[in-house]
């Protein structure tokens, strides 16, 4: 059973189709990217599975559930995770305290007042390892608002594991950062591969075609072909609406 | 951190000589302004547990210390004068109050939630104008002190002073407590980046909502504290002037510090007192001193002294 399907979602800013009767399914395990050119709505539709935006109509089910009422914080409780284009942390925290938090947010009530939660080591222990997946382990001490911007796509990352998350959506985990830095990136996200289901979007076509296991190509609010990577290169209509352009 | 903790051992200890050296200095009035600091010390550490750590901007944190005022006196006319029962008293209707305008002020942000903060605190101002009961614009006098396990030994000013400042340690310990537990990272964080916490999984709200309420229960004990000091309670305490004035105290002590929120009631009374001496004027030295402190570190006086003494934040 797929993990994720969608189903005629629909989003509408004023006379703006941004998501137009949108079908989608993720299956388990697998890395799946969705490429479109600029404005085809693929933030939009982070936006909407993640429950930022609420849907027009339409249905997304996850593990077999409609989420398209619950509001964000309980998606994340069931499993869903997400990352942001313009990279979102708690700056003024220390990088282990940012996902600590995170795994706090899953492992016990909140409304204890009196304990010293930094020195909580179920939490750090936890958030030590997520660090150590994105390779930012050295850096836990630091003040999150003076990473490197680079450092700060690793920590939204590590942040995004610590949720202990079914499906996780990025949301171009690549933007702005420099080539080393990318390769970094790419390289745990490769790790993840087969471990946590994976929605991809990049505008990086080269980390895309090495990474996903299927892509999906979105236009005008609309997936207009899916498939594996060669299949979905080698399309007529995928060349004409998108990749053509790049080329 | 080990900064503060001095900080903090060292004005708890200036505040724990304040009796002794009037006594020797045959001063009793600086057991009064003494009294008068501590409790609205009380209010500010109340305040900066939400505003330094929260981001919540209230401007209607008198309405607070009002309600605590009146708990001594409404319970205090009915013949309950037992501290103990004014002060849970004032704890729960401070409580109530908090969370009722607090889950509405909570679904607005920025300079809509001082705003209408203050619009609540100003219905508590006139609700309690109108009660002719109690004085109405008048207030009323008490006729004493309250009394503790039966005994009228808050009559005496020293004693009364150190019961306050009992009550200031123990809020400063809590509140101290409470910021660095889990509940008080969820706060912090919910300040930093409301979005980000959403997306691991908090609903901020909840747990705003909650430290507002705590904190409108520790600005009531300033209430009851400063009601005994004057003995004496009118609206004029939740008037709005007192609600920007804590707020003053909190930036001058240093958003986010509770310690510095302490101190800024310490230096903000101080200077009323001291430049009220020399010149009816004294707000335009105050705002003048307000103004430098502000320019000079964001962090307020606590700030500035760490950067003469050349520490590190």
């Amino acid at each position: 059973m797929s993990l994720l399907v969608v189903d005629k979602l629909c989003k509408r800013y004023g006379a703006l189709k941004v998501t137009d009767d949108l079908a989608l399914s993720v299956e388990p395990g697998e890395l799946h990217a969705i490429i479109g050119p600029n404005g085809a709505g693929k933030s939009t539709l982070i936006a909407q599975l993640s429950g930022e935006a609420r849907c027009d109509s339409g249905s997304i089910r996850f593990d077999g559930e409609e989420i398209s009422g619950l509001p964000m914080h309980r998606r994340v409780a069931r499993g869903l995770s997400r990352s942001f284009q313009i990279t979102s942390i708690l700056p003024g925290f220390t990088v282990l305290e940012n996902v600590a938090t995170a795994v706090q947010a899953r492992e016990g009530s909140s409304f204890s007042f009196l304990g010293r939660v930094a020195d909580e080591s179920a939490l750090n222990d936890q958030a030590v390892t997520a660090l150590g997946r994105v390779g930012l382990t050295d850096r836990a001490g630091t003040i999150a608002g003076s990473l490197s911007h680079g450092e700060k796509r690793q920590l939204e990352l590590a942040i995004a594991l610590a949720t202990k998350p079914r499906l996780l959506l990025l949301d171009e985990p690549l933007a702005g950062t420099s080539g080393g830095e990318a390769e970094r990136l790419v390289e745990v996200m490769r790790s993840l591969k087969g471990e946590v289901t994976t929605v991809l979007i990049e505008h990086d076509m080269d980390a895309v075609f090495r990474l996903a296991d299927r892509v999906s190509v979105l236009v005008y609010g609309r997936i207009i072909a899916t498939g594996s990577p060669d299949v979905v290169r080698a399309d007529p209509q995928v060349r004409a609406a998108y990749l053509g352009e790049e080329a | 951190m080990r900064g503060r903790a001095l900080a903090a051992t060292l004005i708890f200890a200036a505040f724990a000589a304040v009796p002794p050296l009037a006594y020797w200095a045959n001063d009793p009035y600086l057991i009064v302004i003494a009294s008068r600091i501590v409790a609205f010390a009380i209010a500010a550490l109340a305040l900066d547990l939400i505003l330094g750590y929260g981001g919540m901007v209230s401007f209607g944190h008198a309405a607070f210390v009002g309600i605590g005022a009146y708990s001594v006196a409404i319970l205090g006319q009915a013949g309950i004068t037992d501290l103990m029962l004014q002060l849970l008293a004032a704890i729960v209707a401070a409580s109530a109050f908090a969370l009722v305008t607090g889950a509405i002020s909570l679904r607005t942000r920025g300079v809509y939630f001082i705003m209408i903060t203050l619009a609540f605190a100003q219905m508590a101002y006139f609700f309690f104008v109108s009660l002719s009961a109690y004085g109405g614009d008048d207030g009323m006098t008490l006729s004493s002190r309250s009394t503790l396990f039966g005994s009228d030994m808050l009559r005496d000013d020293g004693i009364f002073f150190y019961v306050s400042l009992g009550l200031l340690g123990a809020l400063f310990l809590i509140a101290t407590r409470i910021v660095g537990s889990r509940f008080g990272r969820v706060l912090r964080g919910s300040r930093e980046n409301a979005l980000r916490m959403n997306a691991i999984g908090f609903s901020p709200f909840r747990y705003q909502l909650v430290a507002y309420v705590i904190s409108g229960a520790m600005a009531s004990v300033a209430g009851v504290v400063l009601a005994n000091q004057t003995k004496f309670v009118s609206p004029a305490f939740m008037n709005w002037h007192v609600s920007g004035e804590l707020i003053v105290m909190v930036v001058l002590g240093g958003v986010g510090n509770l310690i510095g929120a302490v101190f800024g009631a310490v230096v903000a009374l101080v200077l009323q007192e001291f430049l009220g001496a020399f010149t009816d004027h004294w707000q335009l030295w105050f705002g003048l001193i307000l103004v430098g402190v502000t320019l000079a570190s964001r962090d307020g006086v606590g700030g500035l002294v760490r950067r003469l003494t050349g520490g590190k934040r």
